[in-house]
C-alpha cells in the first residue's frame, strides 16, 4: 500500500455512510431496550430505518413490520424483515467502504453471480428453536437479559453444534450466549456493546431462516503462496483463516484467496495450544510454520474466494517468503467477489503490504498519513507483539474498518532490532512455538488439550 | 450526529469478555462463573475415575462439594470449605484474575488476600448434577469434528493476545 493510496483511502467518509450509521444506532438502541417497550423515540428510530429502505424491495415490508412491532405484534416474521432491513443497510455501507478501498488500492473485484435458489432441507425444529430465542431477546431487549434467558439457548446450541452444516450459526450463537452470560444481569452493565450484539442478533436471525442458495464453486489446481494468517477465536471456537495467492495451473492470472480450518474448543485452551486442535491438517500447518508454498490439486474454490481446504489434496512445495509473494503478486491478483450475505463492514479484510513507514506505538506514519494499527488483534498463538510491530519496517496486514475508522491488522512484520534483522508471522508456531521462553511456559503448563481429552475419555462415555 | 453512543458501543468487534489466562488443568479441569455461582470440577487425587463437583454461591457465599456420584465430600465441614473448594477458588483466580472472581462473588479482596478466607458462607445444597453435566458438555466440544468450510461469522470474534505466560 502506497502513501498516495492511503491518502485516498482516508480522504473523508464515503457519501451516506454516516447517515446510515446513525439509523443503525437508533435501531441498536431500540433493541437494547427491547421491542416490547419502545416508546416514542425508539419507535421513530425503527420507522426511520424502514423509511431508508423505501426505494428497495424491502421498503414496504419493512414499513409494515415496524408498524406491527410498534403495535405490539413482535412476530418471527416481522423480526426477520427488520433484521433483513438492517443487514441490507449494512450491505450498502459495506459496498461504499469496500469500493473506496478497492479504488484506492487499484483492485478489480470480480462481480457476484447469483446462483439459482437451493432446495435444501433445513433442520426446521432446530432453526425454529433459534428463532424463538432470538425473538425472546428482541422482546426483552439486552437490558432485560438474565441467566434464565441465556440458559434457555443451551439445548438449541448444543443440538446445532452436532450438525456440521449448521456450524456457522452454532458458533455465532454460542459466542453471543457466552458474552451475555458473562454480562448477566445485563441491566447492571455500565455500557452496552449495542452495535455488536445487534450485529450478531441480526446475523443469527437471518441464518436461522434456513440455508440459502449453495455457493457456486469450481475445482482448482496450482500453487498456493501464503500471505498470512488471520486468527479468529472465542471461548468455544477457533478459526485459522489463511490469506494467500493462488497461481492456477495453466495461464490463468494469480488470484487472491482465503482458506480456513476451524475447530471447536473450550475457553481454557488458548495461545499456542490452539494449533494442536488442528492437527488433522499437517500439510497446511507445516507450510505455515516453514514458510513453504503449497501445491494443491482439485480443490473446491467458492465464488466468494474461499478455497475449501483438503489436506490430502495438498503437498508442501518450495520455500516461499510471504513478503516476496506480497511484493510481486499481491497488487495485480484477481480479487474475489463478496458473498451477498457477507456484505458487512466487519468482513472487510483486504491483505496489503505496507513498507517505508515510521512506526509509532499504535500507528504507522506513511507520507504524512497516519494508519492506525490494531494492536488488540495480535493473537496469543503467534509471535507478533506490540514491540515487534513498533520496531518493524514492513508489514503484511489486513485493512479493516470498524467504529468509523480504517485500521491495519498486522499478520506479519519484518524489521531490524539491535542491528539484527527479525521477522515474525502469525503462523510461525503452527507446528509448536519456536521461542524458547514460550516453549518452556508451555511445558510447565502441560498439554491442556491432552488433559481434557483424557478427562473426556474417562467421563463422557460411561 | 449520533444518538449519544460512545465509540465502543458503535464497534462491531468491541471486546466484551476478557480472554481467560492459561493455567494447568490437571487438578481442576473445569472452572466457570455461571448461574450465580463460582463452580467447577476438581479431579480426585486418589481415584482417576472420580471427580468432585464444587461450587460457591455468589449471593450467599454458601459452598458445596460432592462427588459426581453425589456423595458428599468427606473433607467438607459445616462452616469450613474443603481442599477441593480451595483449589477451585485458586484456579478461578488464575483463570479469570482476582478482580473478576471477587466481583462475581461480591467480596472485597486485595491482591494479597486469600479469597476463600473472605467468604462467610456455610455449607449448603447445590445442584451438583447440573454443574457436572455442564462439565460434560464442556468436554463434548473437544469431540466435535473440525471443519474447513469458511465461518465468516468468526470475523466478529478476533483472536486477542492471551496476555501473560502460564502460571
Amino acid at each position: 500500500m502506497l502513501g498516495v493510496q492511503l491518502t485516498e483511502l482516508l480522504d473523508g467518509v464515503p457519501h451516506g455512510v454516516e447517515e446510515a450509521l446513525d439509523l443503525m444506532s437508533g435501531f441498536d438502541d431500540a433493541l437494547a431496550h427491547g421491542f416490547a417497550r419502545l416508546g416514542g423515540e425508539r419507535a421513530a428510530a425503527l420507522a426511520a430505518l424502514a423509511g431508508a429502505l423505501g426505494a428497495t424491495p424491502l421498503g414496504s415490508p419493512a414499513v409494515d413490520a415496524v408498524e406491527k412491532i410498534i403495535a405490539g405484534s413482535i412476530t418471527d416474521e416481522h423480526l426477520a424483515t427488520l433484521a433483513g432491513g438492517r443487514t441490507a443497510l449494512f450491505g450498502a455501507i459495506h459496498d461504499a467502504l469496500l469500493s473506496r478501498l478497492d479504488t484506492a488500492l487499484g483492485r478489480d473485484r470480480s462481480p457476484w453471480a447469483e446462483p439459482p435458489p437451493a432446495e435444501t432441507a433445513a433442520a426446521d425444529n432446530l432453526l425454529g428453536g433459534c428463532r424463538s430465542w432470538l425473538q425472546e431477546l428482541a422482546i426483552t431487549g439486552w437490558k432485560g437479559v438474565d441467566h434464565d434467558l441465556v440458559s434457555a439457548s443451551d439445548q438449541t446450541i448444543e443440538a446445532l453444534l452436532a450438525d456440521v452444516g449448521l456450524r456457522p450459526l452454532a458458533v455465532l450463537l454460542d459466542g453471543l450466549a457466552a458474552e451475555l452470560r458473562a454480562s448477566c444481569p445485563v441491566a447492571t452493565m455500565e455500557r452496552l456493546p449495542a452495535r455488536r450484539w445487534a450485529d450478531l442478533w441480526a446475523r443469527a436471525l437471518l441464518l436461522s431462516q434456513g440455508p440459502g442458495a449453495t455457493e457456486p464453486a469450481e475445482r482448482v489446481s496450482g500453487r498456493l503462496l501464503v500471505l498470512g494468517v488471520d486468527v479468529h477465536e472465542h471461548a468455544t471456537a477457533v478459526q485459522m483463516q489463511v490469506h494467500a495467492i493462488l497461481e492456477p495451473a495453466g495461464a490463468a492470472p494469480p488470484r487472491l484467496v482465503r482458506t480456513s480450518v476451524a475447530a471447536a474448543k473450550v475457553d481454557t485452551i488458548v495461545g499456542p495450544a490452539l494449533w494442536r486442535l488442528l492437527h488433522r491438517h499437517p500439510v497446511l500447518l507445516g507450510a505455515l510454520a516453514e514458510h513453504r508454498g503449497l501445491d494443491v490439486e482439485d480443490m473446491p474454490l467458492l465464488d466468494g474466494g474461499d478455497l475449501v481446504w483438503h489436506d490430502d489434496r495438498a503437498t508442501a512445495g518450495e520455500p516461499a517468503d510471504p513478503f516476496a509473494t506480497a511484493r510481486i503478486l499481491l497488487a495485480d491478483a484477481v480479487t474475489p467477489a463478496v458473498r451477498p450475505l457477507d456484505r458487512h463492514p466487519v468482513r472487510i479484510a483486504e491483505p496489503v503490504l505496507v513498507e517505508g513507514y515510521t512506526a509509532g506505538d499504535d500507528a504507522f506514519e506513511l507520507d504524512g498519513n497516519t494508519l492506525t494499527v490494531d494492536l488488540d488483534r495480535l493473537p496469543g498463538c503467534g509471535p507478533l507483539t506490540p514491540g515487534l510491530v513498533a520496531a518493524s519496517s514492513a508489514c503484511i496486514g489486513l485493512v479493516r474498518w470498524d467504529g468509523g475508522r480504517w485500521m491495519l491488522q498486522p499478520l506479519a512484520v519484518q524489521g531490524t532490532a539491535k542491528r539484527k534483522p527479525f521477522e515474525a508471522h502469525n503462523g510461525d508456531w503452527a507446528m509448536g512455538p519456536t521461542d524458547p521462553k514460550v516453549v518452556k511456559a508451555e511445558a510447565r503448563a502441560g498439554d491442556a488439550v491432552a488433559v481434557l481429552r483424557e478427562r473426556a475419555g474417562r467421563l463422557l462415555r460411561r | 450526529v449520533n444518538t449519544g453512543m460512545s465509540a465502543w458501543e458503535q464497534r462491531s468487534v468491541a471486546r466484551v469478555v476478557p480472554p481467560v489466562r492459561p493455567r494447568k488443568l490437571v487438578k481442576v479441569p473445569f472452572v466457570e462463573l455461571a448461574d450465580g455461582r463460582l463452580q467447577g470440577v476438581v479431579s480426585s487425587g486418589s481415584d482417576l475415575a472420580r471427580v468432585y463437583v464444587s461450587s460457591i454461591s455468589a449471593s450467599t457465599h454458601g459452598f458445596s462439594c460432592s462427588t459426581n456420584n453425589n456423595r458428599p465430600c468427606g473433607g467438607l465441614h459445616a462452616s469450613s470449605p474443603c481442599k477441593h473448594l480451595r483449589a477451585l477458588a485458586d484456579e478461578a483466580v488464575l483463570q479469570y484474575g482476582l478482580d473478576r472472581v471477587a466481583r462475581y462473588l461480591r467480596v472485597e479482596a486485595g491482591d494479597d488476600d486469600d479469597l476463600v478466607s473472605r467468604l462467610d458462607g456455610v455449607r449448603e445444597a447445590a445442584p451438583a448434577a447440573v454443574v457436572f453435566s455442564r462439565f460434560l458438555r464442556h468436554l463434548a466440544y473437544l469431540e466435535l469434528p473440525d471443519t474447513t468450510a469458511p465461518i465468516p461469522e468468526l470475523h466478529w470474534f478476533p483472536a486477542v493476545s492471551t496476555g501473560g505466560a502460564v502460571r
